[in-house]
């Protein structure tokens, strides 16, 4: 059965560098990481100490509020370093990489007779648990908590971002194991939504209900599939994977074994031949990253999409959750009356001299130059153009601003996720950070009341 | 060439590490950014942004106005030759409209405003901005811009520098600055003149250039508006044609006069996106709304011609939208996003309200018989209300959704309920 969404608000956000439907091989990395930035609202307990040998899947750390919750490794190897910050903070874990991998092998559990409790200590043993994400408070999910239910989004419209139905191809048993899990976990339904002229591989999935979506960015976010298939209450979790995590948990479930390999898109107008790697989860993204050129050495490396993504260094690491790495000019560089010239090359909601309506099917090479300065709120109207959540975006924002919790909570900020002001934060013209003040105030929101 | 530029760019850019941090660096940086877009780059969220700044939105009204400000320049001196020789009888827009004569009266007389507007007005924000140590917003390019052409002509420049003070003192700064402010500062500005200096403000004789010098005198000139005349009740005919009010040849504040500019100024702000067309929209139904039961209660005999209304009540409902301020008012003032309503649901509320009231303070204004600028700057005021029922509307909504919420995750149904029995 399938049910059709349509988005109509929204905006698509058309880049030069879409990574092309090839798949090589990255050079191994020699060293991996796990940076902590990645789980939001971890604190992390060591269970091996520097220097130990560990293999692949083994667990690295776990998570101090919920000691269930475990962290493992992607590669075998030798924990070679915990880089700390500030109070001593865990900031990332470095494994220098065995020449032979090693990985820990779990029995195998029958999933379609096996018990709720069975999967979620499955899951959670396995090192997969980290893959699942709750709403609200866009965190990993609480392993205790019941979810209403659980969303998949296999429709892509993050601008440069991996072609789903190109990486997920011939993975369709992983990801209907990885389903019949899921769909254990929760007293409601598991939710995928694919491409409605889309040829995915998660349409013909079973246990699951198929919606086919179109229209606009942000209808592949999954927090606009939420909102318009089952919203969130004040009181109800829904919990969320991305598809290409999904392929992991089957893994897990089919083999035993945390297979941390992933298909990633390079992409970006920096790069010269944006292509598909096959790599592993914390690998350096330099291996791949010269391997396909670069323009310039002004550019900026994104772990993820242009509009969600972390900013990372050249010798980064792939982050634990990103099947999308991307490279743009950097745009540090002043531009003489470039507030008030027409403007061809670049991309703009507005036509106040701006010219890309006319041609809504170029596509642009957009580089980090924010086109403008930080400024009060002061354009209305315009983030509702491009939300497509039945929420007040700019009330919802300055309550998370002057921290109101009641309004926070009233105006629905347990439906969304940073990501989901991310096109809204494209679009301001008051240049403020949407993405940062939704995150703060999910944080303030779940301290003082989560 | 590009050496020199790159030599220039370089300079700024060095000096502007030089006033970093610097009591100076918001005067500074408003002048490099008037030259350079900055060189800011995005560090999370979105990598990439949208190309038009607050800068570009405020512009692009301002381009809006330039069309109106050059008309009124060369009206200014029409309505002045007109009221010393008279009308010509066969009016030719070359030989009669744009003509050198008329249009240094503009430069004389508009063109000082615009210059005392700017220069005081942002004297104030570039003070503001030094002392709370902010960068100079672009709230006053617009307001300074649309300031010089809601005054009547003969408005003295110290009065408008007064004003001019006051405004963006009262009417913005002390709020925190543009994005905070609650009525509208060029309103407020004009709000002041008019209550600090009424004869200045109203009246027949400030609408036309040397009016008022020349009044008493045997060479006096009129130069009423027409919703002055229609006020007094006169009843003999108007000496102003439709097309002569449509197009704006006819007495008034600098700028509003031509209803045909303004109305292409708000077509460009409608299809640049950068107003809303539901206050225009919803502002002109309001209008013709009022005006029709104006109209009606003319019609229907409960009004006499010797009622003091008359005049103003059985002026054509439709014509309200080209005499005075009110087309200026709808597409340049109560557009303004800060102060109005910022919801699309209550952007029709807002407008329509001010069209309303706008036509019903014009008739029941015995002094002064332009009501615009009262009704925006009332709605101004109401604008957080409208907003405040309109997002409590989406607020019920969610509420409703949890009452009938179906699939409640069984260990939080408990706590569910309760939230369920707080609401209700």
């Amino acid at each position: 059965m399938s049910k059709d969404i349509r988005i109509k608000k929204g905006l698509n956000i058309k880049l030069v560098g879409a990574a092309e439907q090839t798949t090589s091989k990255a050079v191994l990395s020699n060293v991996y990481a796990i940076n902590l930035n990645d789980f939001h609202g971890v604190t992390p307990k060591m269970l091996v100490k520097q220097g130990a040998e560990i293999k692949a899947g083994e667990p690295l750390f776990f998570n101090k509020n919920k000691e269930s919750m475990l962290f493992v490794s992607p590669v075998s190897g030798e924990l070679v370093e915990i880089v700390r910050g500030a109070r001593r903070r865990i900031l990332s874990l470095k494994i220098l990489a065995d020449k032979e991998q090693t990985g820990v092998a779990h029995d195998l559990l029958n999933v379609e007779s096996a018990s709720k409790e069975e999967v979620k200590a499955y899951l959670l043993n396995g090192g997969c648990w980290p893959f699942i994400k709750q709403r609200p408070y866009d965190i990993i999910a609480d392993p205790d908590a019941n979810p209403k239910a659980i969303f998949v989004s296999g429709y892509v419209t993050a601008p440069l971002a991996a072609d789903l139905n190109y990486v997920l191809q011939g993975k369709e048993k992983e990801l209907q194991a990885a389903i019949t899990a899921l769909g254990k976990l929760t007293p409601g339904k598991v939710h995928v939504s694919v491409g409605k002229s889309e040829n995915s591989p998660l349409a013909d999935l079973n246990g699951a209900e198929i919606h086919k979506v179109s229209g606009p960015h942000p209808a592949g976010l999954v927090g606009t599939q939420i909102n318009r298939v089952d919203p969130i209450n004040k009181g109800e979790t829904v919990w969320t994977v991305t598809p290409q995590d999904l392929v992991i948990i089957g893994e897990l479930l089919l083999t035993g074994k945390f297979n941390a390999e992933r298909i990633v898109a390079l992409a970006g107008s920096s790069v010269k031949a944006p292509k598909y790697y096959t790599t592993k989860i914390g690998t350096e993204i330099s291996t791949f990253l010269y391997g396909s050129g670069v323009e310039g050495d002004n550019f900026r490396v994104i772990n993820g999409d242009v509009l969600t993504g972390t900013k990372s260094a050249p010798d980064g690491h792939l982050g634990y959750y990103n099947n999308t790495v991307t490279a743009i000019p950097e745009g540090d560089d002043y531009e003489f009356f470039g507030w008030n010239k027409p403007v061809f090359n670049k991309i703009s909601a507005t036509r106040a001299l701006t010219f890309s309506w006319m041609q809504p099917n170029k596509k642009y090479e957009l580089d980090t130059n924010t086109n403008g300065e930080h400024r009060a709120f002061v354009v209305t109207g315009m983030y509702e153009k491009v939300f497509p959540l039945d929420i007040f975006p700019m009330q919802l924002l300055k309550a998370c601003m002057v921290k109101d919790l009641d309004e926070m909570e009233q105006l629905g900020l347990y439906e969304v996720a940073p990501e989901d002001f991310s096109l809204t934060e494209f679009v301001c013209v008051s240049k403020q950070p949407h993405q940062q003040i939704i995150r703060e105030g999910l944080d303030l929101l779940h301290k003082e009341i989560g | 060439m590009s050496d020199k530029r790159l030599t220039f760019k370089k300079r700024l850019h060095i000096l502007k590490h030089h006033y970093r941090g610097k009591k100076m660096a918001p005067a500074f940086n408003a002048l490099h950014t008037f030259l350079f877009a900055p060189d800011e780059t995005t560090h999370s969220g979105s990598h990439v942004r949208a190309a038009d700044d607050l800068k570009r939105t405020m512009n692009t009204v301002i381009m809006a106005l330039i069309p109106v400000l050059l008309f009124s320049m060369f009206n200014a001196g029409y309505q002045h030759y007109s009221a010393i020789n008279g009308f010509p009888s066969e009016f030719s827009l070359m030989n009669d409209f744009l003509t050198w004569d008329n249009f240094w009266i503009g430069i004389i007389k508009v063109l000082p405003l615009v210059v005392v507007s700017y220069g005081v007005g942002l004297v104030v924000e570039f003070i503001f901005a030094v002392i709370k140590g902010h960068e100079v917003e672009e709230g006053y390019l617009v307001t300074g811009m649309l300031v010089p052409l809601i005054v009547p002509i003969d408005t003295p420049l110290w009065m408008l520098a007064v004003a001019v003070v006051f405004g963006v003192v009262i009417g913005k700064e002390v709020f925190g600055g543009t994005g905070m402010n609650i009525l509208n500062p060029a309103l407020t500005i004009r709000a002041f003149l008019f209550f600090a200096y009424p004869t200045w403000m109203s009246g027949d004789k400030v609408w036309v250039y040397e009016a008022v010098e020349r009044a008493g005198g045997p060479d006096a000139i009129s130069g009423e508006t027409i919703l002055g005349y229609l006020a007094q009740n006169k009843g003999a005919e108007m000496s102003y044609s439709i097309s002569d009010m449509f197009f704006g040849f006819i007495p008034g504040s600098v700028g509003e006069t031509s209803t045909f500019l303004i109305l292409l100024g708000g077509l460009f702000l409608i299809f640049s996106k950068i107003a809303s067309w539901r206050i225009m929209l919803s502002a002109v139904v309001g209008s013709l709304v009022m005006g029709l039961i104006f109209n009606g209660v003319v019609d229907a005999g409960w009004i006499g011609e010797t009622s003091k209304f008359y005049g103003l009540m059985s002026f054509d409902f439709w014509q309200h939208l080209i005499v005075g301020g009110l087309a200026f008012g709808i597409v340049y003032m109560a557009t303004d996003p800060v102060t109005g309503a910022q919801t699309n649901r209550g952007k029709w509320f807002y407008g329509f309200f001010i069209g309303f009231l706008s036509v019903m303070i014009r008739v029941f204004n015995p002094a002064y018989p332009e009501g615009v600028f009262l009704a925006i700057l009332l709605m101004n005021v109401f604008a957080p209300t409208i907003d405040h029922y309109v997002v409590r509307g989406n607020v019920k909504r969610r509420m409703k959704r949890l009452k009938n919420a179906t699939i409640l995750p069984k260990d939080s149904a408990g706590k569910a309920n309760e939230l369920h029995a707080e609401t209700v």
